[in-house]
């Protein structure tokens, strides 16, 4: 009847990590579990480690980081911007004697002094260098670190990860997104700043880089900075870690369900309707928009009532050219197909560096739903009707994108 | 004159309290605590009476007592405390359906409160972010306690076509967490190592135990009829549960996940069972609005408030772990910035 006991293996039935015969908790344990800070003779070798090797990545994201929105204001610490929890800050007074009185500049514990003239030096440089920007990016990525360390952000319902999103992953995207592909973006104005609409793309490129830049380009162009919501096909979700990123970086599964709770919440949603037809047909067909699935992307919009934004997206194709499928290598390894390209899987790895095609993005005139009644979601041939309307926009505007484009890669 | 409830299942945590909760509700006139094992919890003004819900001696219970309400909380999460897999899929499927058979014959019986669980949503790559109450599971469960409740929601779904008359509600709670209660998942977030599927981050939503009382309580005074989802509200990433926990994730690969589950069980340092794996892979989120509109049960906690609550609790020293981050956060840009900036907590 008792319950287990729970007895951590190695800990010889001490709670806590470890043998047991260490006196200081290692360096990888120390931030983890809870450990009365009074170590700060034996704390701070690590505690060297740490910044030195973190400052100069510190230092980066300053050049590429185009918005600091967050405000680094004179606050006394104790009312955190942490969720309203039940729990009390209880931490604060620390009742050990070397510890300094915590207030709001001085912290808790002192660096050594060699330490921390090396760290502001390094400060200086970058300050001297970039400016009051470089003070923003080192409060912005060590702020980046303790969240992450110690669990404090928000996913919502569908797993969107914000703090991740717009703190990691699109940072990292940029120089994809700008140097190497070059988005030029079309009819920016297209996109809603407030409320419900549905992003309808045409699907290329072998693997979704196409979704993944539009997905930039609504954060870049608008002005609020929106996060397109993707809708994914199933097989998506079931990958590890491309499922796990697609979820964090605001994706969710294709199914009405969750296209209708997206778009009644107001939320930007973005489908590829072609789905694996689109994004694996061989290069011979580029630029043919695909069949557009049975449309029922169509009927949650109009159910929402959200207008259409027909979007373009010219320059996915190029990226890695199909020009052969295996299927009985992507029958073995259960994904709808296996693409060579002219140089995937003869280079291996390097293979699947993408061709550095010019993309467009252009944003069509949005199709408003809004005066559609509830019926009209259920009437077949209202949905084929709209459906049809949403893919001769694409097509055509992907046809007028191509005759103004000079050359697949200028 | 007042309500005369039966509660079922008050050798464990939740029944107990249920029992206690309702022996001090107004317009309730007697709770007859019922369970195989005199309860190790205080039951309050509730009248301990043992009996196995598996046996006719409940139906003679049932008939001579007035009953007018059954509250059944002996639907088992937890394997090992009963003594395994086959003690509690006894516990949980014959028990019901005996209790069941006895409810069908009693006739001052008016309401039937069950605890059912949001496993029985399954879990896969399939499934939509949230789950309504009217939804089918994608992949339904195969196995373990996910099926227990499948089956037990089956025969009550049985017992309310056979008995129109008595207002069913069946509350499909999300994992209980809190300072107190122990579950499979409690168990877990307080090994020192928490095994994870590598390459998946399960979306986690817990219920409080006080909250889960006071849908509980609820559903029964309320009367009403019907299936809830009850859950807290906001989901935790399970990474983030492990990070909040203080824990490290220790990733396997998909394929080891299953046979290192059983290895887990058998040393009996938590239970894996292959539902709960693919519920750490692909996680599960319901939508309470109806239990909100219908029932107006809005949770104190939230998910993640609950998930706190529980760690303050178990892991009593995390807090200090917490703070000494957010003060080297501190100290490290006061240094490099030479006081420029300061980090606003």
């Amino acid at each position: 009847m008792s319950h287990a006991d729970v007895v951590p293996i190695g800990a010889r039935g001490k709670p806590g990590r470890g043998s047991g015969t260490r006196r200081t908790p290692s360096s990888a344990s120390r931030s983890l579990v809870g450990d009365k800070p009074t170590l700060t003779p034996v704390d701070d070798p690590p505690a060297e480690k740490e910044p030195t090797a973190q400052d100069p990545a510190a230092k980066k994201p300053a050049a590429t980081e185009p918005t600091v929105t967050e405000p680094t204001a004179k606050k006394p610490p104790k009312p955190g911007p942490k969720k309203p929890s039940p729990k009390q800050p209880t931490a604060t007074p620390k009742p050990e004697p070397s510890a300094e009185q915590p207030e709001p500049d001085a912290p808790d514990f002192e660096l050594p002094s060699s330490v921390s003239e090396l760290l502001a030096l390094l400060g200086d440089t970058a300050y001297s260098v970039l400016g009051p920007d470089a003070d923003k990016a080192v409060a912005e990525v060590l702020g980046f670190a303790r969240r992450r360390l110690t669990g404090d952000y928000d996913i919502d319902s569908f797993g969107l990860d914000s703090d991740l999103t717009e703190s990691l992953i699109l940072p990292l995207l940029r120089p994809l997104y700008d140097k190497w592909f070059r988005v030029e973006i079309k009819g920016a104005e297209n996109i809603p700043t407030e409320g419900g609409a549905l992003i309808v793309a045409n699907h290329s490129g072998t693997i979704a880089v196409d979704a993944v830049m539009t997905a930039f380009a609504v954060h870049d162009e608008t002005p609020n900075n929106r996060i397109l919501r993707m809708l994914g096909a199933d097989f998506v979700f079931s990958l590890p870690f491309i499922g796990e990123m697609s979820r964090k970086t605001g994706s969710t599964l294709a199914c009405a369900e969750d296209g209708h709770r997206l778009l009644t919440s107001g939320e930007l949603v973005g489908v590829w309707p072609e789905g694996f037809k689109g994004i694996g047909k061989p290069y011979k067909e580029r630029y043919r928009l695909q069949r557009f699935g049975r449309g029922g992307y169509v009927s949650s919009a109009i159910t929402a009532g959200v207008p259409i934004i027909p979007t373009a997206i010219v320059g996915a194709e190029e990226i890695y050219p199909i020009i052969g499928d295996l299927p009985l290598v992507a029958r073995l390894l259960g994904s709808p197909y296996f693409p060579v390209t002219p140089l995937f899987p003869w280079l291996g790895p390097l293979g699947m560096i993408p061709l550095p095609s010019k993309w467009i993005i252009e944003f069509g005139e949005p199709i408003p739903t809004d005066e559609m009644g509830a019926d009209d979601a259920d009437d077949p041939m209202v949905v084929f009707n709209l459906g049809d309307q949403v893919r001769e926009a694409i097509q055509h505007n992907l046809y007028t994108l191509l005759q103004e484009r000079r050359s697949v890669f200028f | 004159m007042g309500r005369v409830v039966l509660v079922t299942g008050v050798g464990r945590y939740l029944g107990a309290r249920t029992a206690a909760r309702l022996a001090s509700e107004p317009g309730v006139e007697r709770v007859i605590a019922v369970d195989i094992v005199p309860s190790p919890y205080p039951l309050g003004d509730a009248e301990f009476l043992r009996a196995d819900i598996r046996s006719p001696v409940i139906s003679k219970v049932l008939a001579s007592d007035e009953i007018d309400t059954v509250v059944h909380m002996n639907v088992l999460a937890t394997p090992t405390a009963v003594g395994g897999r086959s003690p509690q899929k006894e516990i949980n499927v014959l028990g019901t359906m005996q209790l069941l058979g006895a409810c069908q014959r009693a006739p001052a019986l008016k309401s039937l409160v069950v605890k059912s669980s949001t496993t029985i949503y399954g879990a896969s790559s399939r499934d939509p972010a949230l789950f309504t109450e009217d939804m089918a599971p994608k992949a339904p469960p195969r196995s373990g306690y996910a099926k227990d409740s499948v089956e037990v929601e089956g025969y009550v779904r049985g017992f309310g076509r056979r008995r129109p008359d008595v207002a069913v509600t069946t509350l499909r709670f999300a994992n209980f967490i809190g300072p107190n209660v122990r579950t499979p998942f409690t168990e877990y977030f307080t090994l020192p190592a928490m095994p994870t599927v590598m390459g998946f981050d399960a979306r986690l939503q817990f219920i409080h135990e006080d909250d889960g009382l006071e849908a509980v309580r609820r559903a029964t005074v309320l009367d009403r009829g019907g299936t809830y989802n009850v859950a807290g509200d906001g989901v935790l990433a399970l990474s983030q549960a492990v990070r909040r926990a203080g824990g490290v994730a220790a990733p396997l690969p998909a394929f080891t996940a299953g046979p290192v589950g059983s290895l887990f069980r058998r040393a009996r340092l938590a239970d894996f069972s292959p539902e709960q794996v693919r519920f750490l892979t692909f996680g599960r989120a319901v939508d309470t609005s109806r239990a909100r509109e219908d029932l107006g049960f809005v949770p104190r906690y939230t998910t993640e408030q609950a998930f706190d609550e529980f760690i303050r609790v178990r892991r009593p020293n995390l807090d200090a772990s917490h703070e000494f981050v957010a003060s080297l956060e501190q100290t490290l840009v006061s240094t490099v910035t030479r006081g420029r900036v300061h980090v606003s907590r």
